[in-house]
């Protein structure tokens, strides 16, 4: 059977790909009407490819449960998410936008603090995070950068409004399987390339690497970029390696990393110490420097901070930038574009309650079974409560969580979030998804063309992370003429 | 390249061939037993002695008997140069290094492992022993194949010969100690030694070769000379010597170990094995093994440091 796009509907979603049964949006006009001309054994065959080419080539993310790691292979649907280029220039701006204030504000909070003197944001709130370290006041890293590397959660509602849902500063992952996606679906797709124009993803590693130049301390010719991962035990680690191979980095452990008398950082190799100018680092800061931090941490290098401190060695991103990863940090955004930009932020946040206000508190606690409530720090989609899906104990316990802990929890209303297509079984229904693109910081400011588009594969589901069973789509940010 | 790499790269290639290596001791042993009177004074204790794991396995366990040892070698989880622990050991050095090695090594490490847990019970009795043994064997040598097909020739690869062919000359030292303390009467040309050593040249997959290259009958010191000497043989502990000096020359800082090497392999050359009884052959290949080790020690200080 064919897919009947007439009988597709999203119902009271905004869906990315059709507006109203029947009738595709203008740049995905060009996709549908091809799934539309393949047969049900042409579609599984398409399918079965691509999950042989994700084996192929090992695309895998490693889930941990009864004490054993499992590498698996990643899930991956066919039907590309297609949004046209003049809505993403947009949205573009207003990520580098975003991304350019939340630097400036870490900045200032590690300097002089004139937000909070200035009473744009509360002292407490700084005083109470657990993101700021105070081993970085007065650092002065490259072009007052701290977050290098952003990953921004965008949803759209069911207005078609795109929000942004937040801001992951500290190590965010899921770039290499943007770059995957795309890699397969060329392969899988090809003839849909030559009719549309689609924006290509994958000079990410080259901008990468740029902008971990941008920030080397070092005036050798040749500054040693190496990628610290925490190890094969890491979910991402496949993501560490890829990113290592494609930009020529080293990919290196804790162990192989020492800080000499200089104060500077150098790798062993078979060669001897081999100087190292910026890291890349993909573990988080507690467990960076155990003379600094966590003092039982393995994963790390002593001394490392001591390095970076003197300016011998670059880290991206910057130890003390999860300040700003922070649920209610996030809900200052608008506020803190305003304060070092003078401009009003182009993308909107999600309407955000904060649970330490005690007015804002009674809102989330009387409307619980109609929001979403997250803790402040967590990500990965733990720890939180979905309103609309959730049991009378389930909230119950969250009452309790707010109430004993209100400056570690935010309310925000459950968006509808959008739709697509997506080929289940036989069928081809609706499934909600969002989209995390990659913002890099250094010299100059990049937005991924699209990004990592992930999606519920489970009917009606909302939670989109691959660690609680969400798949992904190809993001095809599409320029054709007058669409 | 890494250090770390580097070191787990040169473990996973020793400890591949140590597999095949003590799966090569158990399997020719069993026959070399069958074929001698009984009553002779050699038996199967002489294997934990030889494989440097006596006091281990003396603690462990109190009946010197075939089941015993086959079970020490293979399968004890206390031993650590067992079976079943160098497989174990092989794939956790190639699970961490995978970024040099090809996808495919790694899938084949991994039913390696598979295989020898599943089928570990039937390698205990005699009657399955030696089909799984030659099992273990080809997978390890399909690895050995595998790697050097497929994997670029440059420094991870230096390390993986430096390895396998350090560890094969350890073994075939060793093997050599076993016909010396086996030796009955060094001058019975015809006797039961004939038995041992043709067994110690089928252990090292050499008795085809000896056959064609010395024709003569099978002699103490052409045996002994065969193993130790042979510029061909790819077992002989002089080709382990000279593959590994070709290998050290490639890498860089090379210097200070490529001494240890040189010096072995002079040693090697010294031997007059016709000039040599039981005693002073067991001393000469003891040398020798200090000669080996000193030069893994030299390697780990230059390049995993």
């Amino acid at each position: 059977m064919t897919i009947d796009w007439k009988s597709y509907d999203p119902g009271e979603f905004y869906d990315e790909l059709i507006s109203t049964p029947g009738y595709a949006r203008a740049p995905a006009r060009n996709l549908t009407a091809w799934l539309r001309s393949q047969s049900d054994e042409d579609l599984q065959a398409r399918k079965l490819d691509a999950e042989l080419a994700i084996i192929d080539k090992g695309v895998t993310f490693t889930v941990y449960s009864d004490g054993e790691n499992i590498d698996r292979a990643w899930p991956f649907d066919i039907i590309p998410r297609v949004m046209p280029i003049r809505e993403w220039r947009n949205i573009e701006a207003g990520l580098k936008q975003r991304l350019q204030a939340l630097n400036l504000f870490i900045d200032d909070l590690y300097h002089e603090q004139k937000i909070i003197g200035d009473g744009v944001i509360p002292a407490s709130l700084i005083a109470e995070s657990k993101g700021f370290r105070k081993e970085c006041i007065g650092i002065k890293p490259a072009h007052q950068v701290w977050a290098h590397i952003c990953g921004s959660d965008l949803v759209r509602d069911s207005d078609g409004t795109v929000y942004v849902l937040e801001d992951n500063l500290r190590v965010p992952s899921g770039v290499s399987y943007m770059i995957e996606n795309r890699e397969v679906t060329k392969r899988i797709l090809p003839e849909l390339f030559e009719n549309n124009t689609i924006m290509p993803v994958d000079n990410y590693p080259d901008k990468l690497l740029e902008m971990l130049l941008s920030i080397s301390p070092s005036r050798r010719k040749h500054p040693e970029v190496a990628v610290l991962t925490p190890g094969i035990y890491n979910s991402a680690y496949f993501e560490h390696a890829f990113l290592a191979r494609s930009m020529g980095a080293e990919l290196v452990e804790g162990a192989d990393l020492m800080v000499d008398k200089d104060d500077y950082v150098y790798m062993k190799t078979i060669n001897g110490l081999a100087r190292v100018d910026v890291i890349y680092r993909r573990i988080d800061d507690l467990f960076l420097d155990p003379e600094v931090f966590l003092p039982e941490s393995a994963l790390g290098v002593p001394g490392l901070m001591r390095a970076w401190r003197k300016g011998n060695v670059a880290l991206a991103n910057a130890p003390g930038c999860g300040v700003a990863d922070d649920k209610v940090v996030y809900s200052y955004v608008p506020d803190i574009i305003r304060y070092y930009l003078d401009e009003d932020a182009l993308l909107p946040n999600v309407p955000t309650y904060r649970c330490n206000d005690a007015k804002e508190r009674e809102h989330v606690l009387a409307n619980l079974a109609s929001m979403v409530v997250k803790p402040a720090n967590e990500s990965g989609g733990y720890g939180m409560l979905v309103g609309p899906q959730s049991t009378a104990r389930e909230r119950e316990e969250f009452r309790r969580l707010i109430s004993s802990n209100p400056r570690n929890y935010i309310g925000q209303p459950a968006l509808r979030l959008s739709t697509a297509p997506t080929l289940c079984d036989h069928t081809v229904e609706p499934r909600h998804l969002d989209l995390r693109p990659f913002i890099l910081q250094g010299a100059e400011t990049y937005v991924t063309a699209g990004g990592l588009t992930r999606v519920a594969m489970k009917s009606g589901s909302l939670v989109v992370n691959s660690s609680q069973g969400g798949g992904s789509k190809d993001t095809w940010i599409v320029d054709n003429e007058g669409g | 390249m890494l250090s770390r790499v580097a070191r787990r790269i040169y473990w996973m290639a020793r400890y591949i061939e140590r597999t095949e290596n003590t799966a090569r001791l158990v399997n020719t042993y069993h026959f070399l037993l069958l074929d001698l009177p009984r009553g002779t004074r050699i038996g199967w204790e002489i294997l934990p002695v030889i494989t440097g794991s006596y006091a281990v396995f003396s603690e462990q366990y109190q009946r010197h008997d075939e089941r015993n040892t086959v079970k020490f070698l293979l399968a004890d989880s206390t031993n650590p140069g067992s079976l079943l622990n160098s497989i174990a050991a092989a794939r956790e050095n190639g699970r961490t290094s995978r970024e040099v090695l090809p996808g495919q090594a790694w899938e084949q490490i991994n039913e390696l492992q598979l295989y020898a847990n599943a089928r570990i019970n039937d390698a205990l009795p005699r009657r399955g022993r030696f089909e799984f043994l030659t099992e273990i064997i080809q997978r390890c040598q399909q690895l050995t194949g595998l790697l050097a097909g497929t994997m670029s020739h440059d420094h991870a690869y230096d390390f993986v010969r430096i390895g396998r062919n350090l560890e094969r000359a350890d073994m075939t030292t060793r093997v050599v100690d076993i016909g010396a303390m086996s030796m009955q009467n060094p001058d019975d040309v015809g006797g039961l030694d004939v038995h041992v050593w043709t067994s110690m040249l089928r252990t090292l997959n050499a008795y085809q070769m000896y056959r064609k290259d010395i024709q003569l009958g099978v002699q103490c010191a052409d045996v002994v000379s065969y193993l130790l000497q042979n510029d061909y043989l790819p077992r002989s502990v002089a080709h382990c010597l000279d593959q590994i000096e070709e290998c050290i020359g490639d890498l860089p800082r090379h210097q200070n170990t490529l001494k240890p090497v040189r010096e072995a392999r002079h040693r090697v050359s010294r031997i007059k094995p016709e000039k040599l009884d039981a005693v002073s052959l067991h001393m000469e290949v003891d040398r020798l093994q200090v000669g080996i080790s000193a030069i893994h020690n030299q390697i780990g200080k230059t390049w995993f440091a």
